[in-house]
């Protein structure tokens, strides 16, 4: 089944991603004023909440979204299904710039940005910590990534000798590129497993890191679902739909999967009360989880997968419920010591959105340099 | 006065009714958690004492005296205070140490829960099994295997401030304020103690309602209150137990007969007594055991010599290996 991927032969500047760079421009302007004045003169931390949406959207919900690499890979690569190949370099490149810029979006957290080099001195490491687990696999994994992705850049410039050398070397990169991820996107669920008694019990379980590395999966799929779908759709290239539609039973089965396990671990351990007491708590428990069976039951149903429609609603439903989940187990199911509130500011968003828009950008940019796509038909239709 | 080790747990039981903590998660949890870490023997510590303590805050200002910390004016006081007075509501990036006061109805009485009023000293409690320590990637938080003091090094810290997130009792503090902030806690006046000297909250309460001592003694001295009639004489060391500083002496207060610090996150070297109850100071219900246990044995667990990600590794190695080759008519393989 060989396929080939063009290069999207249309205009780098658009009104789209001049929008894009006008807004990290802006976040730019923040991140400016955040080394100058100190993370309080932008974010709304506070000793309460010490980590804002820079740690739990950029980081934490940011390398989820960017898990299609790794959904793709472990379902092409190890489960052999290689009619989704198609998928695979586009998942790769949403991956790459999601990881890369989650990774380097670290920096602008962090308050000691400038011992930041101090995490990879062995001497200094504390392998009881968590952060050093997820630290040190998600530098990997980028790493991991870019391997994967330079056939594609190679490719293009006709380097072909070094691209076989790294072709024959590529399975064991693939090989990392599933690994990689399933720790670190774990592990992202370990680090709250010290939260203790601060994290409401409607999250708080010693299952944390396989709910999160699973739903990491399942977000996986969903987001090359959605950047499919977007992608054909604003460039009027051919649908990828029948080719998702067989993916979707997959990611169907994935959501229904996460949440059996999650109302029946909650019901079995005793705490189901708590979401039944009608807090913020227990709404966005709910929000949750109705989001994910909403996509479970859509991509399982014959007709809803069928359907361009809703299989694409479905994918965002999914995202979305993977994305609160995050958000609610480290913001809003968290009770911090003391009476601290916390919404992110302006500025602080106005970062998070860059991140993200400067992601898009790049990827909209990469996929008119580099045969990335493979429904982009060759030698475009104005040459 | 000294106390063995059974005679120790003896006290545990007594005030084991401090809070009666219960593991959120199913027992798959207790059979991953890792054993608890014991006190180190020499432990030192403090007893701070909710009724005995007049809320004069000299403890503040000989906290910031003795570790060179600001005076923190908070903005909403900025009008009237020019920088004359030290008024820190709550430990912050300027502040290690902080007297706050619960206030009930008409606040008439000291130490009643209604109508009545009560102080509490914050800073760090020296756990014996701190979360700080098991979260710091970099090392930058450690527990003096002698005295048990857990310290802070500025200098292999890169402010990720997951300290600060996991910490239970919400000590550890950025100030966001400075764009080359660093994490501050109270560190008991580590550096005075080299020197041979008690921490100066302790040296400076006129009585003694910060006390100093080895924890095996001060958790006699515990007992020993509690065990008082209320409204009885009864002579209270200032400074550090058992020296030679002239005693304060008055009646016996009502305490709660409870210990904040006995069991509470696996137990710490500070303790608390108090004639109210510790959630109306403020003081959180954390539960008996270091949640560090917990993340420590997951990890451990399932990086127990790295095996399974190398086993995870060959396996995908080789059915990688073997599904790229299937397509090797394809164009590329990535």
């Amino acid at each position: 089944m060989a396929h080939t991927a063009h290069r999207l032969a249309r205009a780098v500047i658009t009104p789209t991603t001049i929008v894009l760079a006008v807004i990290v421009a802006i976040a730019v302007y923040f991140i400016v004023q955040r080394y100058l004045y100190g993370l309080g003169a932008v974010t709304n931390i506070n000793p309460g909440y010490p980590w804002g949406t820079w740690v739990v959207v950029d980081i934490v919900i940011g390398t989820a979204l960017g898990c299609g690499g790794f959904a793709m890979a472990l379902l092409v690569y190890v489960f052999n299904r290689g009619e989704y190949h198609p998928l695979v370099r586009p998942a790769l490149l949403g991956a790459l710039f999601g990881y890369t810029l989650g990774g380097f979006a670290v920096l602008f957290d962090l308050g000691r940005y400038w011992q930041a080099y101090n995490l990879v001195l062995p001497w200094y490491t504390n392998l009881n910590s968590v952060m050093v687990e997820i630290a040190l696999c998600v530098m990997a994994y980028i790493l991991v990534l870019w391997i994967e992705f330079s056939p594609t850049v190679l490719e293009r410039f006709g380097w072909s000798g070094l691209r076989r050398f790294v072709e024959r070397w590529m399975f064991v990169v693939l090989a990392l590129g599933v690994l990689l991820p399933t720790m670190h996107q774990s592990s992202l669920g370990s680090a709250l497993l010290v939260m203790g008694t601060k994290l409401s019990p409607l999250w708080f379980t010693v299952w944390l890191p396989l709910l999160y590395v699973t739903s990491a999966l399942a977000m996986g799929y969903a987001i090359v679902i959605f950047e499919a779908t977007v992608v054909s759709e604003s460039f009027d290239l051919p649908s990828e739909h029948s080719l998702l539609s067989k993916m979707s039973t997959v990611v169907g089965g994935l959501a229904a999967a996460w949440l059996v396990f999650r109302y029946g671990e909650l019901i079995w351990r005793g705490d189901f009360g708590y979401a039944l007491v009608g807090d913020l708590k227990a709404v966005m428990f709910w929000i949750e989880n109705l989001l994910m069976a909403f996509a479970a039951i859509v991509l399982l149903v014959p007709a809803g997968r069928a359907s361009k429609r809703a299989s694409f609603l479905a994918a965002v439903a999914l995202l979305l419920s993977g994305s609160l989940y995050r958000l609610d187990s480290y913001l809003v199911g968290y009770d911090p010591v003391g009476n601290w509130h916390y919404f992110p500011s302006v500025p602080e968003l106005m970062v998070t959105i860059g991140v993200i828009a400067l992601e898009i950008l790049l990827f909209l940019i990469f996929i008119k340099a580099f045969p990335v796509l493979a429904n982009a038909r060759p030698a475009a239709r104005n040459a | 006065m000294t106390l063995d080790r059974r005679q120790f747990l003896k006290g545990a039981a007594f005030s084991g009714a401090a809070g009666a903590a219960t593991v959120a998660t199913g027992g798959e949890a207790a059979a991953v958690m890792r054993p608890p870490l014991d006190m180190p023997e020499k432990a030192i510590g403090m007893l701070y004492d909710s009724a005995l303590c007049i809320g004069c805050k000299a403890c503040v200002d000989a906290c910031k005296s003795a570790n060179g910390m600001p005076a923190e004016i908070p903005s909403t006081l900025a009008a009237w205070n020019e920088n004359t007075w030290d008024t820190g509501e709550s430990l912050s990036g300027k502040t290690l140490n902080v007297i706050k006061v619960f206030r009930s109805g008409t606040a008439k009485q000291k130490d009643a829960e209604d109508n009545g009023y009560a102080f509490v000293k914050r800073h760090c409690l020296h756990c014996v099994d701190p979360s700080c320590i098991s979260v710091c990637p970099v090392t930058a938080m450690q527990k003096d295997p002698e005295t048990g003091v857990v310290t802070h090094d500025p200098d292999r810290c890169i402010g990720c401030r997951y300290c600060v997130y996991g910490c239970p009792f919400g000590v550890p503090q950025f100030d966001v304020s400075d764009p080359y902030g660093r994490i501050q806690k109270c560190q008991f006046c580590n550096h005075l103690l080299k020197e041979g000297k008690i921490p100066a909250c302790c040296d400076v309460c006129p009585t003694g309602a910060s006390l100093f001592g080895p924890v095996v003694e001060l958790q006699g001295e515990i007992d020993r209150r509690l065990a008082a009639e209320p409204g009885t004489n009864f002579v209270f060391p200032r400074g550090e137990i058992g020296s030679d500083r002239p005693p304060h002496e008055q009646a016996v207060p009502r305490y709660k007969k409870a210990v904040y610090g006995l069991t509470e996150a696996g137990g710490t070297q500070v303790r608390y007594l108090a004639g109210v109850p510790f959630t109306s100071l403020g003081l959180p219900a954390v539960g008996d055991i270091s949640y560090a246990r917990l993340a420590e044995g997951v990890q451990h667990t399932v990086y127990k010599w790295m095996l399974a990600p190398i086993i995870g590794l060959v396996g995908l190695v080789f059915l990688v290996r073997r599904n790229a080759a299937d397509k090797s008519g394809s164009e590329d393989q990535a």
